[in-house]
C-alpha cells in the first residue's frame, strides 16, 4: 500500500460528520483498503501457540473460525466479567452522554460514528446486554442488544483494531470510562478466536524468540550499537563503550528495539550512549531482554505478562541494582501500571539511586525501574551535566506528549526540563493537544503499518494540525517526544500533513547540547546536520 | 431502530405507567396496592438492587492499577506534582473522587474539537457540563425537599434547603428554583440528545426512556404544586404511615398524585438497573478512585498465574553460537 | 490493596443504606397528623362558627386569598371582601383572620409546621399579643 492511493490532505480533511442514514446496528463495516491491517501470519500464532493460525483475509466471506467461535467468545466475556472490574463496570455505567465522542483521534480524522468512543464500546456493550443482562434478553434491540453474529464480529475486528488504547476518551469521561481497557479486552476476545493482525503478533512472536520485536540476533544487535558508537566518534571524537550481557553492572538498560534499529530513534539511542559514557555509568544492554515495548498489551494480558517477564528475570540473570528504562510510550505503560503486579515483587533488586547524584528514586522504589528522562532530569537538577543548548539553535521545536506517559503516568515536567535545558527555541502546541489532553501519532497499539495508511493519517490528523499551527507560527521544525512508536510514526504523518517538520527524541536534543570530556569541536548534531545552518 | 420511533416508544412506555396509574386510582384494590404495599416493595428493589449491583462490581477484581493520569506525577521533589488529578495518596484519591462527584470534574473538561477552513479548532463545550451539574444538583435539591412529607418533626436542614430554594417567593406556594433548573435540565439533556445528529446516532430507548420519565415526575409534581393542590396533610400521613410501618390509606389523594406516585416508583425500582446506576458505579470506576503509586507500592492481582515464558536458557541454547561468535559472554561454554 | 476492598464497598454501602432509610429511624418513629384547635373565646362567642368561606375551600386556597387580598387591599385600595354567601369582610390578616383564629399556634402553625409550609405571612404581620421573643 503506498502513498498514492490515500487521498489528498485537502481531500481527507473534508470530513463528513453525518452520521449514516441506517443505525449502527443495521450498518455493516466496509473494509476499505487502507483502513485496516493484515492479519496475522499463521508461523507468529504458531510461535505463541495461539488459537487458530490460518491464512485468511478481512475483505473475506468465510473468516475461517473455530466451529464453536461463539462459544469461545461468550465464555471469554464471562470470564473476563469476573476478572475485571473496570470492564463488567464499563460495561453497565455508560449513559451515552457523548462527551467522548469528538475526543478520539480516529472520530475527528474519520467521521465514522463506531470511531466515537461510545460507539465503539456499544459494539460490545449490545453483545454483554444480549446475553449478560436480563433487559437484553427480554427486550433485545428496544434494550440496546444484539446477537453475536459473524457480521459482529468483522465489526470488533475492524473498530478494535482502529483504536490506539490511548486513553484520551477516559479523561473527558465523566465515570472514567476507558476505551483502551474496552480495546484490550475486545482484542484479547478476538484472539480467542484467531482474529488479530500481523504487525501486532509479528512484533510479539519475535520478542517472544528473540528478545526485541525485529527479530534482531545478539550479533546484529551488537553490531546495530557499534555502529551508533562509530556514528558518535565521528560526530564528536570520542569513543563510547556498548556494554551488553555485563553481569555486575550496576544497572540493566532496556529501550524499544526501534531505537538502535531506525532513524530517527538512532539518534535518541545515540544520546543514551553519550550520557551513559560521559557520566561514567556501570550499565549493560541485553540481547535477551533486548526489548523494552511490548507488543503482549496489544494482545492480551497474559501476552504481556509473558514478554514483560524478561526484564527481571535479565535483572535477576546479571545481578544488576535496578533498571532504566529507555524512552517509549506503550513500553511505559506496561511497567508503570502492571510490570510490578504481573511479574514482581522485584526483592532482588535494590531501590533505585542514582549512581551519579545519589539521588534516591522513591517513585520507583517497589518496581525498582527508573524513566530514563526521570533520570537525566535528576542530573542536570544537580549540575553534573554540562550542555551547550546553542547547539540545539538550529532546532526550533515543540513536544508531543506520547498518550501512555502522559495519561497512564503523569510524566509532563521531566521531559520538558531536559528541553528546557538543552533547547533555546521551543513553542507548545494548543492546550488542547498537549499533556494529558495530547493527542495520539495515529498508529499506536500496532497500527502503524503501511496498509493502514490512510486511518493513520487520518488518526494522526489532529496531532499534525496542532503541529501545523505552531509550524506556521513560530516556524517550528522539529517535533520531540518520548516515545519509538512516535519516532516511527510520525515521520510519515509529518511527511503528510506537515512537510518540512522532522521528530526527535528528547535524548538526542541532551546528545546534541551534551559536552563530553576530551570531543573535538561539534560541527554538526547528531544526524550530522550542520549546527549552524537550519533544519532541512 | 430510527431515533423518532425509539423517543415515540420511550414516550408510550411513560403513558403506558400513567395508564396504570389512572387505574390504580380509579381502582379501590389497586390504590391500596399502590400506597401501602408498592412503597415497601419499591424501596425493597432500590435497595438491595443497588447492594446487588455493587457486589456484582466489587466482586470482579481490580487486576491492575490503571488511573488515567490527568497530572503531573508525584516523583522527584523539585518536581510540583498535581495531587488531586494524579492522586499520590489516599487523600488526593479521595479529592479527585470529590472533585468528579460533586463537580463533575471531567465533564468540566469538555471542549468540542471541529475543523473549520482546514484549520482544527476546538471550542467550549462547557453546557453539557453546566446543565448536567444543573440537573443533577436540582434532583438532589428537590429529592431532599421531599423530606419534609418524611419526617416528623421536619429535618431543620430541609426547612432551610426549601427556604432558601424558593427565596424568590413568585406565586404562592412559592416557586422552587430548584424546579425550574431541573426542568431546564432535562430540556437541554434531551433536547441535545434529540437534535445533534451525532448524539442521537448513539442514543437508545433507555436514554429517552429516562429522561422522559423523571420529566414526567417533575411535572406531575409540579401540577400539584401549583395547579391542582392535593392536601399535604394527606400526603404526609400516608408517607408517615410508610415510615412508621403503620400506613393508612389516603380517603381522596386524587389522581395527580397517584400518577405522581406511580411515575416515582418505576423510577426509582428502575435505578439499579439500567444506566442510571452510574450514581454508584462512579465510586467504583478503577480509573477515577485508584493511587497512582505503582511503582511505589506493588499493586497485588487476585489471580495472577504463571504464564509460559521464554526462559533465558532455552534463548542461550538456540543462540549460543551466534553470542559466542559476537564475543558476547554466555552461562554455558 | 486487596484488604481494602470489600472495607470500602461494605462502608459504602452502609452509608448508602442508612441515607436512604433516613426517614425511617429518624424522629423516633411516632407520627401523629395534625389536629386543628379552634377553641378561641372569640370563636366560643360566635353564633355561626363558620369562616368567611366554607371549610373545603379554606383548607385548600387559603394561602391564595390571602394573597389576593394583600394585593387588593395593599395596591389597589379594595379593602372590602364579599364572600360568595354575599357576607363582607375587610380584608385584613390581623383584623380578620387572626381575631378569630388567635390561637396562632394551636391553629396556622400546626400544620405548617407538620407539612414543612413556611407561610410569609408573619414576616411583616405581627400576631396580636404574641411577644417577641
Amino acid at each position: 500500500m503506498s502513498l498514492a492511493k490515500i487521498p489528498k490532505p485537502d481531500d481527507l480533511i473534508k470530513i463528513d460528520y453525518a452520521p449514516p442514514k441506517t443505525g449502527w446496528m443495521k450498518t455493516p463495516v466496509d473494509f476499505r483498503p487502507g483502513t485496516w491491517s493484515y492479519p496475522a501470519a499463521p508461523k507468529n500464532l504458531t510461535a505463541l501457540e495461539m488459537p487458530n493460525p490460518r491464512a485468511w483475509q478481512p475483505g473475506d466471506a468465510d473468516w475461517k473460525l473455530p466451529e464453536n467461535w461463539k462459544r469461545i467468545i461468550l465464555d471469554g466475556m464471562k470470564e473476563r466479567l469476573e476478572k475485571y472490574r473496570s470492564f463488567r463496570l464499563f460495561m453497565d455505567i455508560c449513559v451515552r452522554c457523548g462527551a467522548c465522542a469528538d475526543k478520539c483521534h480516529f472520530y475527528i480524522g474519520s467521521g465514522d460514528p463506531k470511531n466515537m468512543p461510545v460507539l465503539r464500546a456499544e459494539l460490545i456493550r449490545s453483545v454483554y446486554r444480549r446475553y449478560f443482562t436480563a433487559s437484553g434478553r427480554c427486550f433485545g434491540t428496544l434494550a440496546g442488544a444484539r446477537d453475536l453474529t459473524e457480521d459482529v464480529l468483522k465489526e470488533w475486528f475492524y473498530y478494535f483494531y482502529q483504536c490506539t488504547e490511548c486513553r484520551r476518551c477516559s479523561v473527558f469521561c465523566p465515570y472514567g470510562i476507558d476505551q483502551a481497557e474496552i480495546t484490550m479486552i475486545g482484542r484479547e476476545l478476538l484472539n480467542l478466536v484467531g482474529c488479530n493482525i500481523n504487525w501486532v503478533l509479528e512484533p510479539a512472536a519475535n520478542c517472544f524468540r528473540t528478545g526485541n520485536h525485529l527479530g534482531i540476533l545478539p550479533g546484529g544487535m551488537k553490531d546495530m550499537l557499534e555502529f551508533l558508537a562509530d556514528d558518535i566518534e565521528d560526530r564528536t571524537g570520542v569513543r563510547v563503550e556498548v556494554p551488553i550481557n555485563k553481569k555486575g553492572a550496576d544497572i540493566l538498560f532496556v529501550t524499544p528495539s526501534a531505537d538502535y534499529f531506525a532513524d530517527p530513534g538512532t539518534y535518541t539511542c545515540m544520546g543514551y550512549l553519550m550520557l551513559f559514557h560521559e557520566i561514567g555509568l556501570n550499565y549493560t544492554f541485553s540481547t535477551y531482554a533486548s526489548e523494552g515495548g511490548n507488543f503482549g498489551l496489544f494482545t492480551s494480558h497474559e501476552m504481556m505478562k509473558r514478554l514483560n517477564a524478561k526484564i527481571y528475570a535479565e535483572a535477576r540473570r546479571l545481578g544488576v541494582k535496578w533498571i532504566l528504562g529507555g524512552e517509549c510510550g506503550h513500553m511505559w505503560r506496561v511497567i508503570h501500571q502492571y510490570m510490578d503486579t504481573m511479574n514482581g515483587p522485584a526483592d532482588f533488586l535494590e531501590e533505585p539511586v542514582s549512581p551519579i547524584t545519589g539521588t534516591r528514586f522513591e517513585n520507583a522504589r517497589s518496581t525498582k525501574m527508573v524513566h530514563v528522562v526521570e533520570f537525566t532530569a535528576d542530573l542536570i537538577r544537580n549540575g553534573r551535566l554540562k550542555l551547550d543548548p546553542s547547539r540545539n539553535d538550529h532546532i526550533r521545536l515543540t513536544f508531543h506528549d506520547s498518550c501512555n506517559p502522559a495519561r497512564a503516568m503523569g510524566l509532563f515536567e521531566e521531559p520538558r526540563y531536559i528541553i528546557a535545558n538543552t533547547c533555546n527555541h521551543f513553542y507548545e502546541m494548543a492546550e488542547d493537544t498537549i499533556r494529558e489532553k495530547t493527542f495520539c501519532c495515529g498508529a499506536g497499539a500496532g497500527l502503524g503499518n503501511d496498509e493502514n495508511m490512510e486511518m493513520r493519517m487520518r488518526g494522526g490528523m489532529p496531532r499534525a494540525m496542532a503541529v501545523r499551527d505552531v509550524v506556521q507560527k513560530h516556524g517550528v521544525n522539529r517535533l520531540g517526544c518520548i516515545c519509538a512508536i512516535d519516532r516511527a510514526t510520525l515521520p510519515p504523518l509529518m511527511d503528510y500533513w506537515v512537510p518540512g517538520v522532522a521528530v526527535t527524541g528528547v535524548h538526542e536534543l541532551l546528545g546534541n547540547a551534551l559536552v563530553m570530556k576530551g570531543e573535538k569541536e561539534r560541527t554538526t548534531d547528531l544526524r550530522d546536520d550542520e549546527i549552524s545552518a537550519p533544519s532541512p | 431502530m430510527k431515533s423518532r420511533q425509539t423517543i415515540v416508544i420511550a414516550l408510550l412506555a411513560v403513558s403506558a405507567i400513567a395508564l396504570a396509574a389512572a387505574a390504580a386510582a380509579a381502582s379501590k384494590t389497586a390504590g391500596l396496592v399502590l400506597t401501602l404495599v408498592a412503597p415497601y416493595l419499591v424501596l425493597a428493589v432500590f435497595l438491595l438492587g443497588m447492594v446487588y449491583r455493587v457486589i456484582r462490581w466489587a466482586k470482579a477484581p481490580v487486576p491492575f492499577r490503571i488511573p488515567t493520569t490527568c497530572g503531573q506525577e508525584k516523583s522527584l521533589p523539585w518536581i510540583q506534582n498535581n495531587p488531586v488529578e494524579n492522586p499520590a495518596g489516599p487523600l488526593g484519591a479521595i479529592g479527585r473522587m470529590a472533585g468528579e462527584v460533586f463537580l463533575f470534574r471531567s465533564l468540566f473538561r469538555n471542549a468540542q474539537t471541529e475543523i473549520v477552513d482546514g484549520r482544527q479548532v476546538f471550542g467550549s463545550a462547557k453546557g453539557l457540563w453546566f446543565f448536567g451539574l444543573m440537573f443533577h444538583v436540582s434532583l438532589l435539591a428537590v429529592a431532599l425537599r421531599h423530606l419534609r412529607f418524611f419526617t416528623e418533626p421536619v429535618v431543620p436542614f430541609v426547612t432551610g434547603l426549601s427556604a432558601l430554594d424558593g427565596f424568590l417567593e413568585i406565586g404562592v406556594p412559592a416557586l422552587y428554583i430548584s424546579d425550574m433548573t431541573l426542568l431546564a435540565g432535562l430540556a437541554f439533556l434531551f433536547l441535545r440528545r434529540a437534535v445533534l445528529p451525532q448524539v442521537r446516532y448513539i442514543s437508545l430507548f433507555a436514554d429517552y426512556f429516562a429522561l422522559i420519565l423523571i420529566a414526567a415526575v417533575a411535572a406531575t409534581g409540579l401540577l400539584m404544586r401549583h395547579f391542582f393542590p392535593v392536601d399535604l396533610n394527606a400526603v404526609k400521613t400516608l408517607a408517615m404511615g410508610w415510615v412508621t410501618f403503620a400506613p393508612v390509606a389516603p380517603v381522596d389523594a386524587g389522581f395527580l398524585f397517584y400518577l405522581h406516585l406511580c411515575l416515582v416508583f418505576v423510577l426509582i425500582a428502575w435505578l439499579p438497573f439500567g444506566k442510571l446506576s452510574h450514581m454508584a458505579g462512579i465510586f467504583l470506576s478503577p480509573t477515577r478512585n485508584l493511587i497512582n503509586n505503582s511503582r511505589r507500592r506493588r499493586h497485588l492481582n487476585a489471580w495472577n498465574a504463571p504464564v509460559k515464558v521464554h526462559s533465558y536458557e532455552e534463548y542461550e541454547d538456540e543462540f549460543r553460537n551466534k553470542m559466542k561468535a559476537a564475543g558476547l559472554p554466555v552461562e554455558k561454554e | 490493596m486487596k484488604q481494602h476492598k470489600w472495607g470500602l464497598i461494605i462502608l459504602g454501602l452502609a452509608i448508602f443504606a442508612i441515607a436512604v432509610t433516613f426517614p425511617f429511624w429518624y424522629g423516633k418513629g411516632k407520627s401523629t397528623p395534625p389536629v386543628l384547635s379552634l377553641e378561641t373565646p372569640e370563636i366560643a362567642g360566635l353564633a355561626r362558627k363558620e369562616c368567611i368561606e366554607d371549610k373545603a375551600f379554606m383548607r385548600a386556597d387559603h394561602m391564595k386569598l390571602l394573597k389576593a387580598w394583600r394585593d387588593e387591599a395593599v395596591r389597589e385600595g379594595k379593602r372590602v371582601y364579599t364572600a360568595r354567601d354575599g357576607r363582607t369582610f375587610e380584608k385584613s390578616l390581623t383584623g380578620s383572620c387572626l381575631r378569630c383564629h388567635s390561637n396562632k399556634e394551636q391553629f396556622c402553625d400546626r400544620c405548617h409546621t407538620y407539612v414543612g409550609a413556611a407561610p410569609s405571612c408573619f414576616d411583616c404581620h405581627i400576631v396580636p399579643g404574641e411577644v417577641k421573643k
